[in-house]
């Protein structure tokens, strides 16, 4: 089901656990399938000193975290900042159609734990961060719908159902 | 380390004399049964054996009431899909239950397509049809009502035979899916006045490809295929004879040992849960004890998640079976569990162990070892376990 690099950060995974006086948190959870991550982070010159994670989820789910964690460590926030969903199933090797929607969810915890540095560094109080994955699709550009999931296009002829992750979109597109 | 199989509910292994009788099969018996010489004859007569030991193991009166199918999921199109359309000029309505397997799920939602009205009946919270809700639901335009013997997930065996007396009273067709029963617990289809029950061979340790269901005398339905006249006309297609030969020796077998097998079985069942509290704490067993298959026990561990359970598990060669939706390629928690009331993240940690025949209580004990590490380092990993550890010292 999974390769050799998912089923290594799965069964070994990297900078895992609470962290003691954390310089940021993101917290996020998947409201399709229940998964929740949290992220805790150390900064030290506008660079990621020290990452952590925890997670509840599947397999895949932990060796985004895992992955996740190993390729902030040492990135300035800038670059972290980049950091995208794809980076990480790609580092990865790939990750099942099905589960791609566990990829966003670390590259959305590492983002929101930045927001949450640069809010306490700034001195301003956190605005409740917009929920990404809402359950509708979105349209990309073009006029084709998205699953918001995963990011596959949606087929024309299965209005409410997402191929990719199977996933019952709820409305139609 | 040796494989341990604790997941018989997904597939289980033949039994020994069932592959002797395939083998022997295989090597001299090949032959089609309709055909009219001395060796089609010969393989008419290995059917006819298999018909006739199905039909005591579940109480037919008739081995012609029996039609062999390529599995349970067949069975259960044919039962639905053929009363539907062969008595639409009756009615449309059909009832049904929110925990049937998807064979039924989605059968009853191409008939929804097709004009025809499904009710669709919630369990309680021991995760059981009431009988009177059944009675409620009936209308002059319910043709059929169709309620899974044992469930697939939770184990939990519902009360089949007052919801077929309560069908039987209004005269409307009963179909049980009872493929995770047959072989396993007995039963008899008089006692559960169904008309129609569907089964599938390899949950008595008979061959994957050959399922079957019972069709009462004088039950009107329309065939799923069209073709040649086998099987008396309600299916057909050249037969699988060399399954079918296994399924007549795994009958025989179930029938024969089903009191010792139900006992060791119940006894690993018993001793798993007996034990369990020993190795892990907070979880909830999902299936009705008091209604339940011997061999299988739902439970969900609190704050983790059962794909990593099981993917873990299966690093250590322990094959369990998951509930969580991850794992299942529907990222959708488990209908069946979210009906028992379970919340989506409860429902997530979802183990389904079922055992088997060969398994021992050596198997227990190592499965109870693996599980208790397991559950201790997902939990340390999950932000869920520090949330409820936070709140309980707060308190």
């Amino acid at each position: 089901m999974y390769n050799k690099v998912v089923m290594d950060h799965f069964k070994n995974p990297r900078n895992v656990g609470e962290m003691e006086n954390p310089d940021a948190v993101g917290e996020v959870g998947n409201p399709l399938c229940g998964d929740m991550m949290h992220i805790y982070l150390k900064v030290k010159d506008d660079k990621i000193d020290d990452i952590s994670f925890q997670t509840f989820g599947c397999g895949s789910a932990i060796a985004v975290s895992s992955m996740l964690t190993e390729m902030a460590k040492g990135k300035s926030l800038e670059e972290a900042k980049k950091l995208s969903n794809q980076d990480i199933a790609d580092a990865l090797e790939g990750l099942p159609k099905n589960k791609m929607h566990c990829s966003n969810l670390g590259a959305d915890a590492l983002h929101q734990a930045i927001q949450d540095y640069e809010a306490r560094r700034d001195g301003v109080s956190l605005k409740e961060p917009e929920p990404k994955r809402k359950e509708i699709h979105e349209h990309g550009e073009g006029g084709n719908c998205y699953c918001p999931y995963c990011n596959v296009e949606l087929d024309e002829d299965s209005p409410t159902f997402c191929t990719a992750c199977q996933s019952d979109l709820g409305e139609e597109h | 380390m040796t494989f341990l199989n604790l997941d018989h509910i997904s597939a289980n292994p033949l039994a020994p004399e069932v592959k002797d009788a395939m083998i022997q099969a295989i090597q001299s018996d090949y032959h089609n049964p309709s055909s009219q010489h001395q060796a089609g004859e010969h393989a008419a007569g290995l059917l006819e054996d298999a018909r006739q030991k199905t039909a005591q193991l579940l109480g037919a009166r008739d081995p012609k009431e029996i039609v062999f199918t390529s599995n349970g999921t067949e069975s259960v199109n044919h039962a639905l899909k053929g009363v539907a359309y062969a008595n639409k000029e009756k009615g449309k309505h059909i009832i049904t239950s929110n925990i049937e397997h998807n064979a039924i799920h989605r059968s009853l939602k191409r008939l929804t397509s097709q004009g025809f009205k499904v009710t669709s009946l919630p369990v309680d919270e021991g995760g059981r049809v009431d009988p009177k809700e059944v009675e409620k639901a009936i209308t002059e335009e319910t043709i059929l009502v169709s309620v899974m013997h044992s469930n697939n997930e939770t184990g939990t065996i519902q009360p089949i035979e007052e919801i077929g007396k309560v069908v039987k009273d209004h005269h409307i067709l009963f179909h049980t899916d009872a493929v995770d029963s047959v072989g396993l617990v007995p039963l008899d289809v008089q006692e559960l006045h169904a008309d129609l029950l569907s089964f599938a061979s390899n949950t008595m340790y008979g061959p994957s490809g050959v399922g079957g269901l019972y069709i009462r005398q004088g039950t009107r339905l329309f065939p799923l295929l069209d073709g040649g006249t086998q099987e008396n006309s309600k299916r057909a297609g050249a037969e699988n004879l060399i399954g079918i030969i296994g399924h007549g020796k795994a009958a025989e077998l179930a029938l024969h040992n089903m009191d010792s097998r139900q006992k060791h079985l119940a006894h690993l069942k018993e001793l798993l849960l007996s034990e369990l509290p020993n190795y892990i704490d907070e979880y909830i067993i999902n299936t009705n004890l008091d209604h339940s298959l011997p061999h299988l026990v739902n439970v969900s561990i609190k704050y983790i998640e059962g794909e990593s359970v099981m993917l873990m598990l299966s690093e250590e060669d322990i094959a369990v079976a998951t509930k969580s939706a991850c794992a299942t390629g529907s990222l959708r928690a488990s209908h069946v569990l979210l009906s028992l009331g379970l919340s989506h993240a409860d429902a997530q940690g979802t183990l389904v162990i079922s055992f088997g025949q060969e398994n021992t209580e050596e198997d227990v004990y190592r499965f109870l070892g693996a599980l208790k590490n397991i559950v201790d380092t997902l939990r340390a990993m999950s932000p869920l376990y520090k949330k409820a550890y936070q709140a309980t010292t707060q308190e």
